[in-house]
């Protein structure tokens, strides 16, 4: 065996990896093809969220002079007021995005459903428009919107009487302020998800609803409403992660303040990381983040159920 | 698509039959017609004014932009913030990072994603299922995350302020392959054996057979990439500090603040920073919005 294989040209090697290859590609091609996304996976996902958990448990500056810490960046954690700022901060925003937002955006969806609108895209496309658009450049326009002497919102306001409001410079107003551009930027993409929705119910429960007497209201009540639960699931996992995004606007227009009131989870972390450099305590932080968002999404999964969870 | 084309049809008789049996109350249609496009149009207008106001504020000298009563439209139209931004401001090099950022990282995802997706809905592998559920399982993750560690791969790799950093960490995630995978599960497999009995290798029949036929998701998926691309700022804000690398977003970020006095230069970076995907978006309307449904739903 050995000999005759030794005896081989190279040109006839090669004939035998083309024909090994013929025969076998099927089988490995597969593992070829999937490779580039577990490669970037390993170095860039995998390591990272390993190294992360272990960083969590080190303290120093920087990545180089660090010693080990035990649980002291967890336990800081809960004495650290601006970490408390933060979290507050950002449940008060995924609130107004769960709480205002979505009930919103399904009115409007609700409206553009019925019977009276006819130019169904013209409002699709007018209200999709800022999803589109960079957190940058909403900061710039809302940087305009929300100014107190010359802002669009105060003028608005004003038509109703209303004295303006100090939106980025008076703390309690700041954190409304950005729900504010959030139910801007997100009501258009919501909405759609709502009607998705709505145009999966069965056309028939309603007509079968319609000729046993109900009237508009119940068959909302007692058909739409159930049936839209597995899309309700979804457009409130949606609002509250997408919530723990928000940087843009607070670290570009109010850098965090004024005095933390729009400090968020995302923007400690960028602060505490990268220009505190503290990555111990940046770790702990996202690590803390990414605990309170699956207990969230459990939460919901819980409140709505398992129903349409999976689909 | 289908769904909708139903919902579509069953609309036209339902109409009809309200309107018919509702002669009586045609004038309580007329007004519920009214009020809710009314409403409808307010909340349209209220989305596009302060997008309006940051095009035409462009064009504005910032003692108008900072003066009362406050004008929607210039009073006297002006390039002096362009010019100010093109000639102070690599603001030309920016677009460029930007437009190779955003154009080679969708080429990267669209044919990165299509070629795995391929793997998952047309093979039978060891190991697939564990692979594609631990695939599904990374859109967990929330990115803020990873970002310290992220950043000291970058470091390590040597990648700090290059393309490397700014495309390749993205170049191909769960979501897209998950996305053509359901585009490409539905190809006939005949066809593939027919092509492998014509001696075609399997990367011959993705290249040939199967990425012509998936036209459709990888319009979807590019839309998606690039916008995703176009708007990001937390990932290039990490990866680069040298301004002659910064995209659009990170250069405009970097003016908000200590040129808050000249908000029109602000303005018209805006304005020609969201001009392309803007222009995307209006000739592509219907694939960005499907794109975003399915992306959110599928996702």
């Amino acid at each position: 065996m050995a000999t005759a294989q030794a005896r081989l040209t190279e040109g006839g090697s090669r004939f035998e990896l083309n024909q090994w290859w013929r025969r076998n590609q099927r089988k490995i091609a597969p593992y070829i093809f999937v490779a580039p996304f577990f490669i970037i996976f390993l170095i860039f996902g995998l390591y990272p969220i390993v190294y992360s958990f272990v960083l969590s448990f080190y303290k120093g500056f920087g990545f180089e002079q660090k010693t080990f810490f035990g649980l002291g960046n967890y336990i800081h954690l809960f004495q650290d007021a601006r970490y408390g700022k933060a979290v507050l901060n950002t449940t008060e925003y995924a609130a107004g995005s769960l709480f205002i937002l979505s009930p919103l955006a399904l009115l409007v969806a609700l409206a553009i459903n019925s019977v009276y609108v006819r130019w169904k895209g013209l409002y699709k496309t007018g209200l999709f428009f800022p999803v589109i658009t960079s957190g940058v450049i909403i900061a710039i326009i809302f940087g305009r919107v929300l100014d107190q002497q010359y802002g669009l919102l105060n003028i608005l306001l004003g038509w109703f009487g209303i004295p303006a409001v100090g939106w980025l410079s008076n703390a309690p107003f700041v954190m409304p302020a950005y729900i504010i551009m959030g139910i801007w930027t997100w009501l258009g993409i919501n909405a759609l998800y709502w009607l998705a929705g709505l145009n999966g119910i069965n056309k028939e429960y309603y007509e079968a609803a319609s000729i046993d007497g109900a009237n508009q209201w119940s068959s909302f009540l007692y058909i739409t409403l159930p049936m839209l639960r597995p899309i309700m699931l979804f457009v409130a996992i949606q609002a509250i992660i997408g919530s723990y995004n928000l940087f843009e606007a607070p670290f570009l227009l109010t850098q965090g303040g004024p005095s933390d009131a729009s400090m968020t989870l995302t923007l400690y972390i960028y602060t505490q990381g990268f220009q505190n450099f503290n990555v111990g305590y940046a770790s702990a932080i996202a690590y803390s983040m990414t605990v309170l968002l699956l207990v969230l999404s459990l939460l919901n999964i819980r409140l709505f159920g398992w129903k349409g969870a999976g689909e | 698509m289908a769904d909708v084309n139903i919902a579509v049809q069953e609309e036209a008789p339902h109409r009809a039959v309200r309107t018919t049996s509702a002669t009586p109350r045609r004038a309580g249609f007329m007004v519920g017609s009214v009020l809710v496009n009314v409403i409808l149009l307010i909340l349209v207008v209220l989305t596009i004014v302060p997008f309006l106001y940051m095009m035409l504020g462009a064009f504005k000298h910032n003692t108008e932009i900072f003066g009362t009563p406050i004008t929607f439209f210039p009073k006297n139209p002006t390039f002096e913030n362009m010019t100010a931004l093109l000639n102070n401001f690599p603001f030309v090099r920016w677009a460029l990072n930007t437009v190779v950022v955003a154009v080679v990282g969708s080429a990267f995802s669209v044919l990165l994603s299509s070629l795995a997706g391929f793997a998952f809905a047309k093979y039978e592998f060891r190991f697939k299922n564990v692979l594609f559920m631990l695939m599904l399982a990374t859109l967990l993750i929330p990115n803020q995350v990873l970002l310290v560690p992220q950043f000291q791969v970058i470091r390590e790799l040597h990648w700090f302020n290059t393309y490397e950093a700014l495309i390749i960490p993205r170049a191909v995630g769960a979501f897209g392959i998950f996305l053509m995978r359901q585009y490409t599960v539905n190809l006939p497999s005949e066809l593939l054996d027919a092509a492998r009995v014509d001696g075609a290798t399997e990367f011959g029949i993705w290249w040939r057979i199967v990425l012509p036929l998936v036209r459709p998701g990888l319009a979807v998926l590019a839309i998606l990439s690039f916008t995703g691309l176009w708007n990001d700022f937390l990932w290039p804000l990490i990866v680069t500090n040298d301004t002659s690398m910064f995209v659009l977003n990170l250069g405009l970020g970097a003016l908000v603040g200590p040129y808050d006095y000249q908000y029109g230069i602000l303005l018209s970076g805006a304005l020609l920073a969201s001009l392309p995907v803007i222009i995307i978006f209006l000739i592509f309307q219907r694939q960005f919005i499907d794109g975003f449904i399915q992306g959110a739903f599928k996702g």
